[in-house]
């Protein structure tokens, strides 16, 4: 059943009720409404209730876990509208966020479990919660009008809007939310929150198109510190176009493609003949490997469980020369932790989430990242246990922290039971934090010195790689981090010249073998 | 129906005005402070040069304000005496605040519900003014350049709104919305005087964002009446 047909649906049925009403009571309006929300309760209490608790504080038993947490309904404050800041959403807003989920926050989409008629009725039961919506009108909705044309030109207009109207402050000077002020962000309820990394839009809490970020900035992200930009619009600061070239500016600091798309295998191309592999984290040769974009997500298997992860994404580019393996692995983190800028950020952090696992103490970590193998590549079908391997499956182990810069390669048997692997470590890491950005560049010989105590890296064959990344400013130490699946890492054989001739000459053959026979068929015409 | 609205409205008025004419006076007063003040957070500019160049040492954000013995930034108001369900209309001149030297001016103040606040930025810097009401609705506007001014308006009574700047999380004020015209902020030697009181008997209550409140008794004549509140260093 589609929206439209669940909406005549859902009409007849409220026609119905409506007529039962009218002559059970004297006020069927009232008892239309009451259904509405009774019904609504229901979808509540079972689906919504677990993070936003009974009566809407956004106090549910799983709330506590949860950065940025489920919302309080009871002070009727939307982040996603598409009316002026402060005022009270539209039924339409709500029922979006129903519908479509908050991207990068733990709020699902609903649309695929939830009927129309569910939804309809849990918004319903959702305002019922605050008392601001007691007779109130339906709020007035923004006109906002449509995008003026793209292209480079608006871009760079946007870009300079975006200084001017310092949104650099918060969301960074390349828009990874590591703005001078990032660190001491807090919500309307003194939970810390993040600037948006703008250079994610998939992540964005209302959708990632130029359409979604103009709605932003023109309505605020209530309870959020985001500002409305409409005042500035009305006092001339700036005009509705360049608000809408802000707009196109930050949709270009996303991939195009977006979520970026996630493949299950990492290519390392060769490197061409004679050349080198990259000599560090920041050479240029980088930019000729493809990235690879995984996902990372909160390890909340192995105790202390972690569900606040700074890192939700990391990008993966690699290169072999037949003699060495280089992976390069980028992401954005807001801090080169320890920082005692984000002291502040910690302290809320600490008072805000409760670890039920053992308590999180505000003293700083370092930045953390490891690169995972099997401790043996073999043709089996099965992978050690991706949390950090076990002990009838081992793990090989690249484990870089960011302070002091160090890196060691051991063996895992699991999350935290790490062994150093006796001897000078084969592989080398250099580190370089730019903007809010981490590059971590490890390199080793495909065949180790000692193959019984770590992989080779063997040409044409893919080998199981996984990531664990930890934000020490975030409150990310020991096995708090985030982390990928199993992922494959392929060492592309390098092309023989032959691949680029034999071509040539099955084309020549071929015409050579066709002008034969047309030559020879013209010759028996000419006979006959 | 309308027009006995309307008779009623102007009785109402005009009693009201011949009482104030009558009998009012002003209660003066002293908000005291005991104590060793404490040393108030400095605040880092070094990431606003603009504001940092208003100062010429290094600022500190204001919290405990004392000299002379007396405190400033209390907000003082009637909290009981005065006659039941008495009203008056709010101010058509707005009540004001400035962001200047990246700090909010005042700091604390109070307006009446329905009375325009106009939000004043005198700094050329961005600034969000975040208002975070709980009986009104809040807000959360951005200010990107100097002399930009924009009005806002609380219609249901409310004390010590929270405004709050996100950009410079050091920059806070509170503003109380009020029923009656009946309050007072006292000033940097922690004078203050609360106008058009009629004769009665009163309690007046002092609130400081730090100290909490105190409590006094004031007989108001036609001579007016004193108030004294004392908080100690804690």
């Amino acid at each position: 059943m589609n929206r439209a047909t669940a909406g005549r649906y859902g009409g007849k049925a409220a026609g119905v009720i409506f007529g039962a009403a009218l002559l059970l009571t004297g006020f069927p309006a009232d008892r239309l409404s009451a259904q509405d929300v009774q019904r609504g309760k229901v979808v509540y209490d079972k689906w919504c209730m677990g993070c936003h608790g009974e009566t809407g504080l956004g106090d549910g038993p799983a709330a506590k876990f949860m950065l940025p947490p489920p919302r309080d309904f009871t002070g009727a404050k939307y982040q996603i509208r598409t009316t002026a800041s402060g005022e009270l959403p539209a039924d339409a807003d709500i029922e979006r966020v129903v519908a479509e989920g908050m991207p990068g926050t733990a709020m699902p989409e609903w649309k695929s479990k939830l009927s129309g008629a569910e939804q309809k009725d849990v918004v319903a039961y959702v305002k019922s919660l605050s008392t601001f919506f007691e007779g109130a009108q339906p709020p007035a909705v923004v006109a906002f009008g449509k995008a003026p044309g793209g292209g480079a030109d608006a871009i760079a207009d946007g870009g300079k809007t975006f200084e001017k109207l310092e949104c650099f402050k918060c969301h960074g000077m390349s828009g990874r939310g590591n703005g001078k002020s990032s660190p001491t962000l807090k919500d309307d309820w003194d939970f810390p929150i993040r600037a948006a990394n703008l250079s994610q839009n998939w992540n964005f809490n209302g959708g990632g198109a130029v359409e979604d970020i103009y709605r932003r900035m023109r309505t605020g992200l209530d309870g959020t510190p985001m500002p409305s930009f409409s005042d500035a619009l009305d006092a001339k600061v700036i005009t509705d176009e360049q608000l809408w070239h802000v707009a196109q500016y930050v949709r270009s600091l996303s991939p195009e493609e977006s979520p970026p798309a996630v493949r299950e295998v990492i290519r390392a191309a060769p490197v061409a003949q004679g050349a080198a592999l990259p000599a560090g984290p920041d050479d240029s040769t980088w930019s000729r490997a493809e990235p690879s974009f995984i996902p990372m997500v909160g390890q909340i298997i192995a105790k202390p469980r972690w569900f606040a992860p700074s890192v939700t994404g990391i990008w993966v580019q690699s290169m072999h020369d037949g003699n060495k393996l280089a992976v390069r692995v980028s992401w954005d983190d807001g801090s080169k932790s320890p920082d005692p800028a984000w002291d502040e950020w910690m302290a809320r952090l600490v008072k805000s989430v409760t670890d039920a696992d053992g308590a999180l103490t505000p003293a700083q970590g370092p930045d953390r990242f490891w690169v995972q193998f099997p401790k043996r590549v073999t043709d089996e079908a099965e992978r050690p246990y991706f949390l950090g391997g076990n002990t009838r499956r081992p793990v090989y182990l690249w484990r870089w922290a960011s302070t002091p810069d160090a890196s060691e390669e051991g063996t895992g048997t699991g999350l935290g039971r790490f062994a150093a692997l006796s001897g000078a470590s084969e592989m080398t890491h250099a580190a370089s934090f730019t903007d809010g950005r981490w590059h971590v560049q490890f390199t080793r010989a495909l065949v180790p010195a000692d193959t019984t105590a770590s992989p080779t890296f063997g040409v044409g064959r893919a080998i199981p790689i996984a990531f664990f990344a930890g934000d020490g400013s975030n409150g990310e130490t020991g096995a708090r981090g985030a982390v990928s699946a199993w992922y494959a890492i392929y060492l592309d054989v390098p092309t023989p010249p032959t691949v680029y001739v034999m071509p040539l000459v099955a084309v020549l053959l071929t015409a050579g073998l066709g002008l034969v026979v047309v030559w020879r068929a013209q010759q028996q015409n000419r006979k006959s | 129906m309308k027009r006995l609205a309307r008779y009623t409205l102007t009785l109402a008025f005009a009693v009201t005005g011949a009482t104030q004419l009558l009998a009012q006076g002003a209660v003066t007063g002293t908000v005291k402070f005991t104590g060793a003040a404490p040393a108030n957070p400095k605040i880092d500019m070094a990431e606003e040069p603009i504001c940092k160049a208003k100062y010429t040492t290094a600022p500190t954000d204001p919290v405990v304000v004392v000299n002379k013995g007396g405190l400033g930034n209390v907000f003082i108001s009637v909290t009981s005496g005065l006659p039941a369900g008495a009203k008056a209309a709010a101010p058509s001149t707005p009540g004001t605040i400035d962001q200047q030297g990246c700090l909010y001016h005042p700091r604390v103040f109070g307006v009446m519900a329905g009375q325009s606040i106009e939000i004043k930025n005198s700094d050329a810097v961005l600034h969000n003014i975040k208002a975070m009401p709980k009986k009104n609705r809040g807000f959360n506007i951005s200010q990107p350049t100097a002399g930009m001014k924009t009005m806002k308006t609380f219609p249901v009574a409310e004390a010590a709104v929270p405004f709050e700047c996100n950009v410079h999380g050091w920059m806070k004020a509170k503003v109380f919305v009020m029923d009656t015209p009946y309050f007072a902020v006292s000033d940097e030697n922690g004078a203050f005087s609360l106008k058009g009181l009629p004769a009665g008997t009163y309690t007046l209550e002092a609130w400081h964002e730090k100290y909490g409140t105190k409590t006094a008794t004031v007989t108001v004549t036609a001579t007016g009446g004193t108030a004294t509140f004392t908080f100690a260093a804690s």
